[in-house]
Order: structure tokens, then C-alpha cells, then sequence
């Protein structure tokens, strides 16, 4: 059986599981369709939302980002599981005890004004809209390679597919999907890495491969594998691999946008009004954290064994050898995923000096500059290795059987998939619920309110779509710039709403507008408007840009800006109404928590 | 939401005083906890921790890249354990 279909098999009984549970748990009523009627195991619950948060950029792009940057881009995973400690500790088991649906009704009931609930209804939709646009990046991206079509034809037919899943089920349906999903996605993620570890450390455990030595005997004898990894790339003119080479105001901003981020986005906080009781909610986000840190213990590993393998595969002499020929990569067998990869238009190769082989070294680099005259080389020839590929064709690179390649198929469509329905939950919530229910047309039925859904995902899915086909970068980072936007706008509202009695309507209204005013318009100064490639004020460099600041770690900025505005704003009105103390105070105490909720 | 009472008793709202005070002095450590390994050993703090060697890099490498989320995954749990354990000791417990 050739790859291609071994692919579309594995991918095929998949979906077939997750279709299956689906129907077989599909949602009936609106309460249903949101929350699951909050029944839910807070270990079933943290796999579920393990699955719905980690999407194409958990799985399919930040070892890609951490394999070409090594150290610096470790804020992915610190950002990224951090965030979860501010959850639980700042915000889930109070959301729970609130007992609503939304996010935004917290907001609107909290600062006692629906123009609250309109401003973070609209902070979660644009937060959520840039979230998905990375998402379809990654979709275009696994759908065009277990295709074998361009990527762009991959986008197209993913989106189709995502929004047909998405539509098929509510969040109960989706829960248990999303247990299966979950099992797939961390299969498919740690069993390529538990071959490749054992290839080159012979440690089954790839989290623990990464830091041992390799078991590559030859003249140098054996090496840490990290050491080995820093030798090569440097040797190629390219920054070392453990070293810290950005700044670090940068670095620690951008971290903590993700950290602030992931606690303010709507899908996940979503979650944990699914749990029974305040107690669970605490529980639900450690056992979210624990199937999250699975794979993210992996992710490093995965990332820097891809880079040693590649770096060998185009040296296959060594670094001061001979580069790999043209004719080896069109025709030995270990190269065949360099020409798949090819199809898709995300990976290339070009001969420019004209001597048969394809040299791949950083031209940018001074001192390669010398090694390259002295050898006739033009520039690197390795000319485009999309980030967003990586995590996919590693299996392929390490040479692994053909099951294992269409399994990783198969999860990486599994981490996009649930992830993107999780969102377009979330978005359509917000416009039929929040929206259209709560604010223009309240006497919708039931009826109304599933269809205005529905519509409001097709918009979602449909501009999101158009902006993936020219994204804004690799899907790991436009996911970034979706954390900064929540970070600075939803996070310090949640926040201020539990931690302070103060913080009147007014000042959150403000605060949050503050936030996001500041922080998208940075982002455009430097992404372009509405990320159209083209329109950028700024060079979107540490050094062109701004303030110094990227614009991927401005939502930290952003988020301080609104807790100040929102602080002074409401320190100079009028003082919070009493039935808000109260409610404030009884958010605070996991006492007299209503069960479910009938709303 | 019959349950839930905006009007709580003088008692809850006498215990609630303190309850709420030790909740937030185990945020406020948890917290500097969670700022130390990420911000401080992962990133600020790295050069300090530059001699110490793990697996061919340094202790800083480690934390940035795995030991962070491994003290995360303890503070969560650490935390619920000890509220779900305090929530009983003040009688605020559903």
C-alpha cells in the first residue's frame, strides 16, 4: 500500500470516530449546545480541553518554531502552560461559582452595563477570528500534504470540513469528540518522537533524549545531543542552538502575553463551567495542564532531533564534507519527502551555483560569507523550509514506516479540527447568545438562536479562510498575536471583576477598550491593517518596530494599560453599587454553587 | 440560580474575611513561585544558573524548556488541594 492511501485511511477512520461520537451524543437544547448541561468528569474534561486547546500551533508549528530558533522561541512553552497556573488560581474556580455561559455574561452581569458585555463580546470575536485564521494556516498545511495538492487547495477544502464538523454538533457532542481527538493527537505527536529518540539517544523518552547523549559513535565519540546540535548549526553560519539571542524585555513580554492570553480566551474558560462543582474547576485545570504537558514536554525534543536530522540529511558528509547532490535527493529513498514536501509548495530547493549539490548554510552570516567564496556557493540553497512543516514530515525525515507517517496525518488534522470547531463554538456563542439574544433581538426562539449560530460560524469560517490564504505568519505566531488580544482586553476584566469590589462599569468598559485599541492597532502598525501584507507602518523586527516591542509580545503592554485605565477611571466615578459587592462577595466562596444552571 | 445567595449569612460573611485572606496569601506565593521558574530561572535569572551543566546546556535551558511546566503542573495542584482543604476548614464548601 503506497503512502498516500495508508494516509487517507488513517485520516478516514478518524473522522469516522469522531463523526460516530458525535451523532451518537449530539446536542438537543441550547444548554446543551453550550455547556454540555455540566456534567462532566473534571479528568474527561481536562482531556477534552486539552484537545480544544491545543490546535495546529501546539501541534503542527511551535516544535518547527522551536527547532529553527532553539532557546529563544522557549516562550511558546512556558507562555502556553503558564497560563494555565493564572486560570486556576485567578479565574476558573469563580467563573464556575458565577455559573453562566459566557464570558461576556460574567462581564455584563459584574460591571452592571450591557455596553460591558457588547465591548467584551466584540474583544472575544476579534480575539477569536485571529486565533482562527492561524488555525486554517495549519489546516491548509496538513490537508495539503495528505493530499498531495498545493496549499492553498488544502485551505479550501479544509475550511469545507471544518465547518461542516463544526456545525454537526454542540460542546457535547464535542466533549467526547474531543476525548478521542485527544488520544489521537497525542499519540500521533509522542510515537514518532519515541522512534526518533531511540535512533539517536536510545532514550525512549523524548523529553529525556533531548538532554542525553547521542548514540552516534564516530571519531568524536559520544556527545550530548544538544552539544552536538550546537556544534552543527553554528558550524553553518547559523545561531547557536541553547544560547538566549533576543532580548530579553522581549522575551519575558512575550511569555507573558501568552500566559495572560491563554487565560482570557473565551473557548478555554468556556470549559470550566462544564465541571459539576468550584472544586472540580481547580482540579479540571491541573488535569488540563497534565494532558498538555505531554505533549509539551515532547514538543522541544521533537523540535531540536528534526533540526540535527535535517542539518545531517542536506550534510550528509559532515559539515566540512560535501553537501547532499540534486541527484540524491530526486532519487534515494530517505529524500522522497523533500519532493512530497515540494507539491505543497511550503518547502524548496534551487541549485544556484550550478555544481549538483544543494548547500544549506546561513548566507546572512559573515563568516560564512568567507566560506562560501572560497567555495563558490551563491547562497544557501535550501531556499524555502516552511516552519509550519516540520512536525509533519518528521517522520518521514527520521525515515519511519509508513503507519506512523499517516497517524501523524491524522493528528495533526485531529488538533486543527477540534480546535477550530472549539472557536467557531465560541464566536457563534458570542454573536446569537451574547449578542443577538442578550442585547437586539431577546425574544429570538430557540430555533432562532441555533441558526443565527450557525450563520455567524459560516462568517467566521469564510474570513477567516480568505485571511489564511495570505497569513500573517507561520500558525504558531498569528495564534500569538489571538493571545495578545485576549490578554489585553478579556484577562484584566475577569480579573478586576473578581479581585476588586471597585472597579465600576465605567472603568472596565475603558480599561478594555484601552486594551484593545492599543493592542491591535500595534499589531496592524505592524502586521498590516486587517493583516493585508503591504499596509505595515513598521518593519515587524525587534528593531524597526515601535517601541522596541514585537508586536507578537504587545499584549502584555496591552493588558497593563487596561488595568490602569480601568483603575483610574474608576476611581475618579461613582463607587460600585451594593448588589455588585455582593455579588463579588458571593463569587468568591465555593458555597451555594448552583448546579446546572437553567437559563 | 435559587442557590446561589447574594444576601450570605453574617456567618459566611465573618469567615468569609479570613477565608478569602489565606486564599489570596496562597495566590500571592504561589505566584511568585510561578513568576521565579519561568521569568527567573527560564529567562532573567539564566546567566546565574549558566554553571550549572544539565545534559549538555545549562540549568536555565532546562527550566525554560521543561522545568517550568513541570512546577507548574505542582502549584496547580498544590493549590487545589490546599483550597479544597481550606474551603472545609472555613465551611464555605458546596
Amino acid at each position: 500500500m503506497d503512502q498516500f492511501t495508508l494516509n487517507l485511511l488513517f485520516v478516514g477512520a478518524s473522522f469516522a470516530l469522531y463523526i460516530g461520537i458525535a451523532v451518537w451524543a449530539r446536542a438537543g437544547s441550547t444548554s446543551e449546545f453550550y455547556a454540555a448541561g455540566r456534567g462532566v468528569h473534571p479528568v474527561t474534561n481536562g482531556m477534552a480541553t486539552a484537545a480544544d486547546w491545543m490546535s495546529a500551533a501546539s501541534f503542527i508549528s511551535m516544535a518547527g518554531l522551536i527547532a529553527f530558533t532553539g532557546y529563544d522561541n522557549s516562550s511558546f512553552l512556558m507562555g502556553w502552560t503558564g497560563g494555565y497556573v493564572l486560570l486556576a488560581l485567578l479565574l476558573a474556580p469563580y467563573l464556575r461559582k458565577f455559573g453562566k455561559f459566557t464570558v461576556s455574561e460574567f462581564i455584563g452581569d459584574r460591571f452592571y452595563s450591557p455596553t460591558a458585555r457588547m465591548v467584551a463580546v466584540i474583544c472575544l470575536i476579534i480575539a477569536s477570528t485571529t486565533y482562527v485564521i492561524g488555525q486554517m494556516t495549519g489546516v491548509g498545511v496538513a490537508f495539503g500534504r495528505f493530499l498531495e495538492i498545493s496549499n492553498t487547495s488544502g485551505l479550501l477544502i479544509g475550511a469545507c470540513v471544518v465547518f461542516a464538523y463544526a456545525v454537526f454538533g454542540g460542546m457535547k457532542g464535542v466533549t467526547y469528540t474531543q476525548v478521542a481527538q485527544y488520544c489521537v493527537l497525542i499519540l500521533a505527536y509522542t510515537i514518532p518522537a519515541v522512534f526518533i529518540s531511540l535512533q539517536l539517544t536510545g532514550t525512549p523518552i523524548p523529553a529525556l533524549g533531548l538532554f542525553s547523549q547521542t548514540t552516534a559513535t564516530g571519531g568524536e565519540g559520544s556527545v550530548y545531543l544538544l552539544t552536538k546540535l550546537d556544534q552543527i548549526v553554528t558550524d553553518l553560519g547559523f545561531a547557536s542552538y541553547t544560547e538566549a539571542h533576543k532580548d530579553n524585555l522581549n522575551m519575558v513580554l512575550f511569555t507573558l502575553s501568552l500566559m495572560i492570553g491563554t487565560a482570557g480566551l473565551p473557548h478555554v474558560i468556556m470549559r470550566f463551567f462544564t465541571v459539576p462543582k468550584v472544586s472540580d474547576a481547580r482540579w479540571s485545570a491541573g488535569w488540563t495542564l497534565v494532558f498538555i504537558a505531554l505533549l509539551y514536554l515532547t514538543a522541544p525534543a521533537v523540535g531540536a532531533m528534526a533540526r540535527l536530522n535535517i542539518t545531517e540529511l542536506m550534510w550528509p558528509n559532515g559539515t566540512n564534507g560535501e553537501a547532499v547532490s540534486v541527484e540524491t535527493i530526486q532519487n534515494a529513498e530517505e529524500y522522497n519527502w523533500m519532493l512530497t514536501w515540494q507539491k505543497t509548495g511550503l518547502l524548496d530547493w534551487e541549485d544556484k551555483n550550478g555544481d549538483g549539490k544543494i548547500q544549506y548554510y546561513n548566507d546572512a552570516s559573515d563568516a560564512m560569507a568567507e566560506k562560501a567564496a572560497a567555495n563558490g556557493w551563491e547562497g544557501n540553497e535550501l531556499t524555502n523550509f516552511n516552519r509550519d512543516i516540520l512536525v509533519l514530515a518528521n517522520p518521514e525525515i527520521a525515515n519511519l514506516p509508513g503507519w506512523v507517517i499517516g497517524l501523524v496525518a491524522a493528528g495533526g488534522l485531529a488538533a486543527a479540527l477540534s480546535t477550530a470547531a472549539g472557536l467557531l463554538l465560541a464566536i457563534s456563542s458570542a454573536v446569537s447568545h451574547d449578542l443577538l439574544k442578550g442585547q437586539l433581538t431577546p425574544n429570538m426562539s430557540e430555533k432562532g438562536e441555533l441558526m443565527s449560530a450557525r450563520i455567524a460560524m459560516a462568517v467566521a469560517i469564510g474570513v477567516a479562510t480568505l485571511l489564511g490564504l495570505n497569513p500573517p505568519g507561520f500558525a504558531a505566531q498569528t495564534v500569538a498575536l489571538a493571545f495578545g488580544l485576549a490578554a489585553a482586553s478579556i484577562f484584566p476584566a475577569l480579573m478586576m471583576g473578581i479581585f476588586s469590589k471597585r472597579i465600576n462599569n465605567v472603568g472596565a468598559v475603558s480599561g478594555m477598550l484601552a486594551g484593545l485599541i492599543f493592542t491591535l492597532v500595534y499589531i496592524f502598525l505592524h502586521k498590516g491593517w486587517l493583516f493585508i501584507a503591504g499596509t505595515n507602518s513598521f518593519p515587524d523586527t525587534v528593531d524597526g518596530s515601535l517601541f522596541g516591542i514585537q508586536s507578537t509580545a504587545i499584549g502584555a503592554v496591552g493588558a497593563v494599560i487596561n488595568f490602569a485605565v480601568a483603575y483610574v477611571v474608576s476611581m475618579s466615578t461613582k463607587d460600585t453599587p451594593q448588589e455588585i459587592k455582593d455579588l463579588v462577595e458571593s463569587v468568591r466562596v465555593p458555597a451555594g454553587a448552583g448546579a446546572a444552571v437553567d437559563h | 440560580m435559587a442557590e446561589q445567595s447574594t444576601n450570605p449569612d453574617a456567618k459566611v460573611a465573618r469567615d468569609g474575611a479570613g477565608y478569602w485572606a489565606a486564599n489570596i496569601r496562597m495566590i500571592i506565593i504561589s505566584l511568585v513561585i510561578w513568576a521565579l521558574v519561568s521569568f527567573g530561572f527560564g529567562i532573567l535569572l539564566r546567566p546565574l544558573l549558566a554553571g550549572i551543566e544539565v545534559g549538555g546546556t545549562d540549568l536555565g535551558f532546562w527550566f525554560a524548556q521543561q522545568g517550568s511546566i513541570l512546577v507548574f503542573l505542582a502549584l496547580i495542584f498544590f493549590y487545589a488541594w490546599r483550597m479544597n482543604k481550606l474551603d472545609k476548614e472555613y465551611g464555605v464548601e458546596e
